[in-house]
């Protein structure tokens, strides 16, 4: 069968993703006169960046007016533990007012001052109320925004197609190769560059705040691409998940419950955090509850506070483990959480500044959160690995590839700070779509694809459905996920780490024998086989990073190593790559050098 | 607790449709969506649902429960009596693609027709300032999550009672959002009398009873739209205004595409009726969407300000019946 008889879309620039990233890139290579396709697995709008709740972190100075790109770039470097690209984090810091400031030309309504300006609200690791938002439903904003900017501008989209293979060409990725899930029929995009913004994941494990798409599918790509991947241990968990009803569990409790003042406790009513606050950094928080207490009146009047912020406010990675901890040694909530309170505020600024957490609380739990307090704890949110970029073009280490959002590694370094997501994945959208429209007017044939890895592609497409018998997929997922969150979780160490290998490979043979019943129209069953092809080879990314760093930093904590050791890790990239075999290797390589300008910013940090 | 029984609707189209009943373990506070993944994963694994949050924020798995158009992530099974069967089926008013999923596509192909938003080219943007309350009522319609629950409960759509185009209450939303958007310089009020047939609503409310995100589509998006086209094209000194500063619009109509429904195979049974199950459910539910989908009430008196019947001449035309369905 030729190539020609298959369904053929050609673009200049290929996005596989529509969330705020993949939109973001489309946009900006489409502005810059690229004809663009733009992949997605589900309707148009219905990304994770829909999900989005806190805000969008940026420099504005609105609030405080001391806040600068400089210190911004510090917050997030210090978030990370000193592992971030710093470029990255460099540009991040300086592009992201600029960035967030178009998205109102383009007709996003942000929450005001009482100036009248866009408003930001204070959030975990960050000095300054910083956070741009919209309630709590910032990325629902912010993707319809974009949504109907694309849609605008001539992006060609194509919604609900699973791309499934990546097509190389002497080296270049040169398109890619998808079913339509309303038809199952197979399609071929040729594309001069392909651009991956497929997000995380979450789908690796059983409690997770991520939807169904989250299944490492860019990941996966990049890697059977041949591209790097970086920093693949940190995986992100945030503190706060719903625990209870279990149908719910893993469900995010936005941190802008925390940045309006809320307490976290455990059974005993006691404000654990007090306990936790990490010493190096214990002066930038309140010393007591009264001063806390005045930090969220402050806050509360939209005013910048002059009282140190409460201590709730630190950063993912050690109220997660915090929270663990508690838990774990029996202080938790009736359904194995902690207590969460907000309720001391008035009930009609609550309402207003948390609208979607109300809901979310008393539609799923019959909890009133303007009431009582909610039960939470730690759920899978982020992964802060991926495939290695240039900073500037977003350019993997394969040439014709780029990749933005989640999908990449570098920015957020070994723990991402609350915000910083939505903010990389404009920054870095415009970027990397520029980067790709520019990569693609230098490529002058139109772009080849090559017969054979096409007709490969839809035999292995085909494969489940032809199979006699076989293993059945969900039952695979379920043990994929019952084995990552139990052994490499929020703690890890050796033993399990060994042990979730060998488990990983097991499920890898079990895999290869997929059976799905049903037939190719919209079958989730058999979508789910190639999603499981890419979490389980990024499970196992993940968990032979994590057992290579035989130290805690950030997101990584090892119960057989507890301290960070910078004398061996410090600086130090753990990188994924296929190897010429075909098997998957572990390596590591130094940070890329930071500029003196930015290590001065550093001040007493480094 | 007790098992549910959910009686899904399974089917391709031209297929003759059934109902597949499955027994489900209930947990405590599971949601249909919940009862939908478990079906998935132990009895039919090629069942065909849209879902992606399951928090209610990205609109996605809507269908009909019991004839209710729900968000499945937020209808809990303890709503309703367990001793009966719970009906699910997909939403009504859109082609089927398979089970409990329809093609939406027609909703996408509309939005664009929509002037985008249009800020002033002279107002530089350090001088867009303003209050929070100023944009309350914008902000209110951008909670929008595209679920399109609406558009499935709007009977102009849901009945195809017109081989007119009718953007239905989603776009008036998003229209209603552009046009109160403090920097909005567009004007949409031709293209909404003329392209997206603003006047075949007769505000009979089904679609702000079903909004998931709560918003007051009838009162606070499409009342205040109709009135601004009817100031425009009704009222004899605007009407005169417009003619002394040649300010007639552009007639350039818009063509909308017009939404087709779904065709049943020959020898199909008539959908499930819901309505009896609907009514034996919680009280909250027993005067639900369902029914008001099927008979839709005239403008109310109490209203405020009823559309004025000369927008398109439509709105006080009867509602018709739904054909494919037996009688209640």
């Amino acid at each position: 069968m030729a190539v020609s008889q298959f369904e053929t879309h050609v673009h200049d620039v290929l996005v596989i993703g529509a969330g705020g990233a993949g939109l973001r890139a489309a946009i900006e290579a489409r502005a810059r006169g690229a004809s663009v396709g733009l992949v997605c697995k589900s309707l148009l709008g219905k990304a994770h960046t829909v999900m989005a709740e806190g805000g969008v972190a940026a420099a504005l100075a609105h609030v405080a007016p001391n806040d600068s790109w400089q210190v911004h770039f510090r917050d997030t470097m210090v978030g990370g533990k000193l592992l971030n690209n710093p470029r990255m984090a460099q540009l991040h810091a300086m592009e992201a007012p600029e960035r967030v400031r178009e998205l109102e030309l383009w007709g996003a309504v942000f929450d005001r001052t009482r100036d009248g300006r866009i408003s930001q609200r204070a959030f975990g690791g960050h000095s300054h109320p910083r956070l741009a938002h919209v309630g709590d439903r910032t990325g629902l904003e912010m993707i319809r925004t974009l949504q109907d900017k694309a849609v605008q501008g001539d992006v060609d989209v194509y919604m609900e197609c699973t791309i499934s293979h990546l097509l190389t060409t002497a080296g270049r990725v040169t398109g890619a190769f998808g079913y339509w899930r309303d038809s199952g029929q197979p399609v071929v995009f040729p594309a001069r560059a392909v651009v991956l913004a497929t997000g995380g994941i979450g789908r690796a494990y059983e409690v997770t705040s991520n939807s169904w798409e989250y299944s490492a599918d860019g990941h996966a790509l990049a890697y059977f691409a041949g591209a790097e991947l970086i920093d693949m241990e940190f995986v992100q968990f945030h503190p706060t998940g719903m625990v209870w009803p279990p149908g719910v569990r893993g469900l995010l409790v936005t941190e802008a419950v925390r940045g309006e003042g809320g307490i976290l406790r455990n059974k005993d009513g006691e404000r654990f955090m007090w306990r936790y606050l990490p010493e190096d950094r214990r002066a930038e928080y309140a010393a007591t509850d009264e001063e806390a207490q005045r930090w969220v009146e402050a806050t509360s009047r939209g005013g910048e506070p002059s009282e140190r912020r409460p201590p709730e406010l630190s950063t993912r990675d050690n109220v997660s483990r915090a929270i663990y901890t508690e838990v774990k040694d029996g202080r938790g909530s009736p359904h194995g959480g902690v207590f969460l309170d907000i309720s001391y505020l008035p009930a009609e600024h609550v309402r207003r500044k948390l609208p979607s957490m109300y809901e979310q609380f008393k539609e799923l739990a019959d909890v009133d959160i303007t009431r009582g307090p909610m039960e939470v704890g730690p759920t899978t949110h982020y992964v802060m690995g991926g495939v290695r970029v240039d900073a500037e073009t977003g350019a993997s280490t394969v040439a014709g590839l780029f990749a933005v959002g989640e999908v990449t590694g570098g920015m957020h370094g070994a723990n991402r700070l609350g915000g910083n997501s939505l903010s990389d994945l404009l920054v870095f959208g415009a970027r990397t779509g520029a980067g790709a429209a520019a990569y693609a007017r230098g490529q002058s044939a139109s772009p080849y694809v090559d017969p054979a890895q096409v007709q490969r592609a839809a035999r292995e497409l085909g494969a489940p459905l032809e199979r006699p018998e076989g293993e059945d997929p969900y039952a695979i997922q379920r043990d994929l996920q019952a084995t990552m969150q139990s052994l490499v979780g929020i703690f890890r160490e050796e033993s399990d780490l060994a042990r979730a290998l060998d488990r990983l490979d097991d499920l890898e043979g079990r895999w290869s024998r997929t059976k799905v019943d049903g037939g190719r129209v919209f079958n989730p069953g058999w979508n789910l086989v190639f999603e499981l092809r890419n979490l389980l080879a990024i499970s196992q990314a993940v968990t032979m990073s994590a057992r290579q760093r035989t130290e805690s930093r950030g997101a990584h904590s090892r119960i057989d190593f507890p301290e960070q050791d910078d004398a061996n890790w410090g600086g130090v990239n753990s990188v994924i790559c296929r190897g010429a075999d075909g098997t998957m290797m572990v390596t590591r390589t130094p940070l890329p050098p930071m500029a003196n300008e930015l290590r001065s910013l550093l001040g007493g940090t480094h | 607790m007790p098992d549910a029984q959910l009686n899904v609707f399974r089917g391709l189209p031209g297929e003759k449709s059934r109902f597949e009943a499955f027994e489900v373990p209930v947990e405590e506070g599971m949601v249909v969506l919940d009862a939908l993944h478990w079906i998935q994963g132990h009895a039919a694994p090629d069942l065909a649902v849209r879902w992606n949050c399951k928090a209610a924020k990205c609109g996605s798995c809507g269908a009909e429960v019991n004839g209710r158009p729900s968000l499945t992530c937020k209808t809990r099974l303890t709503d309703y009596d367990l001793d009966e069967p719970i009906t699910v089926e997909p939403m009504r008013a859109f082609p089927l693609i398979k089970d409990l999923v329809t093609d939406v596509s027609w909703n996408y192909a509309v939005n664009k027709t929509i002037e985008p938003f249009s800020p002033p080219a002279d107002v530089p943007q350090a001088d867009w300032r303003w209050q929070q309350r100023d944009v309350e009522r914008v902000q209110e319609f951008r909670k929008c999550i595209e679920c399109f629950l609406c558009q499935d409960v709007c009977h102009v759509l849901r009945n195809h009672e017109t081989d007119s185009a009718f953007m239905g209450p989603r776009f008036l939303v998003r229209a209603a959002g552009l046009e109160m958007h403090p920097m909005d310089q567009g004007n949409r009020r031709e293209y909404l009398k003329d392209s997206g047939g603003i006047g075949y609503c007769n505000i009979t409310k089904c679609c702000t009873e079903v909004c998931p995100e709560h918003i007051k589509i009838t009162d606070n998006a499409i009342i205040p739209l109709k009135e601004r086209v009817a100031d425009a094209y009704y009222d004899p000194l605007q009407w005169a205004w417009r003619k002394l500063r040649g300010n007639e619009g552009t007639g350039a109509r818009v063509e909308l595409p017009v939404l087709r429904g779904p065709r049943a195979a020959a020898g199909d049974p008539a959908p499930s009726d819901p309505a009896p199950a609907a009514a034996e459910g919680p009280v909250a539910r027993a005067d639900g969407p369902a029914v008001c989908a099927r008979r839709p009430r005239r403008s109310r008196t109490s209203e405020p300000k009823p559309s004025p019947p000369a927008v398109g001449g439509e709105a006080a035309r009867p509602p018709r019946r739904r054909r494919d369905r037996g009688t209640s």
